[in-house]
């Protein structure tokens, strides 16, 4: 594989990859922080990663949207309220509800968004400690059916960063019911629950598995030597997961 | 101006880890009287000119989709304050 820079054209397709055909939107809204970091990850998978703009009013040629970490408007109201109503995001929300069942993935604030868009169900409150939190995670994969787990074995232990304040996942306990029944737990916090999280949920799925969302970081754990100790390229299924469906139909 | 103002508390049975903390820091303060504290958030929504029916409707519809989340808050009052 070509050098992917550490700044430079993260759009630029991968180099002879198989799965550069594979364009992955990347959206960027006022105070979203990992949006390069998502892209390269995109990259390193074999992708090639497209730049989208929250005030955009068109979509654009894209396969599927990761929505990455930050603190999108300051996290002012509550974390991804003022986002969910971006331009962008009511083309998000009808391409995921479509028959072609858009692939979305959110990540942290990307996630927060999600719920806020009632694209994923319950929501996210502040931590129960209160404190801001950054740390290795272990997580668990309850399911490797979701557009970006697939890679993945069913009941796989990952370990990728996890950083936030506002982490607690929360709904009734019908809702929680409902998720464990349908297989859409997709991530649990395996040894600590860092955040007071329900049932140690760190993600969830929508029912058809296309949209997903977790708090924990994958793509800041795609490339040996960066990422958690043991191996540090964890988080890099959640992106070649989604290139395979796309290229592969699988 | 008159104002609209909206009241939203976090529904009652989740936890407030916000209220929580409160709780734990009067009594450090000597305010030894208070078993529970709950804190939630006021919106003050300035009208230029009279508050109508349909301008009042435009505030519960605001409190409804943007200023609360109904997975985890309630609006819990919205009134007109004058001057």
């Amino acid at each position: 594989m070509t050098e992917t820079p550490l700044i430079g054209d993260l759009a630029a397709p991968a180099a002879g990859s198989a799965l550069s055909g594979a364009r992955i939107g990347v959206v960027t809204f006022p105070g979203t922080l990992d949006d390069r970091d998502a892209a390269r990850a995109v990259r390193l998978a074999g992708g090639t990663a497209v730049p989208l703009w929250h005030a955009a009013t068109e979509l654009g040629d894209v396969d599927a949207v990761v929505i990455p970490g930050g603190f999108s408007y300051g996290d002012y109201l509550r974390a991804g309220a003022i986002a969910r109503f971006a331009p962008l995001m009511d083309k998000i929300i009808d391409a995921a509800k479509s028959d072609a069942k858009l692939p979305v993935l959110g990540i942290c604030n990307g996630f927060q968004i999600l719920t806020e868009s009632h694209l994923l169900p319950g929501s996210m409150i502040k931590n129960d400690h209160l404190k801001f939190l950054c740390r290795d995670q272990v997580l668990r994969i309850e399911n490797n059916t979701t557009a970006w787990t697939s890679d993945y074995a069913a009941g796989q232990e990952i370990t990728v960063p996890l950083k936030n304040q506002d982490g607690q996942f929360i709904a009734d306990e019908k809702t929680l019911d409902a998720l464990e029944a349908e297989g859409r737990v997709v991530f649990r916090y395996v040894g600590f629950n860092p955040n007071g999280s329900r049932r140690d949920i760190a993600g969830i799925s929508n029912a058809a598995g296309n949209v997903v969302g977790l708090m924990p970081h994958p793509e800041h754990a795609v490339e040996a030597g960066y990422g958690p100790a043991h191996t540090g390229t964890d988080g890099l299924g959640f992106f070649t997961s989604v290139l395979n469906k796309l290229v592969g139909g699988k | 101006m008159p104002r609209i103002v909206v009241d939203v508390m976090p529904k009652p049975e989740i936890l407030d880890p916000q209220g929580k903390a409160i709780v734990g820091a009067l009594p450090r303060l000597g305010f030894t009287s208070f078993s529970a504290v709950r804190q939630g958030k006021r919106f003050e929504l300035t009208v230029d000119g009279e508050v109508t029916d349909e301008i009042l409707a435009q505030a519960r519809n605001a409190a409804e989709t943007l200023l609360s989340n109904p997975v985890i808050e309630d609006v819990v009052n919205i009134e007109v304050v004058e001057g």
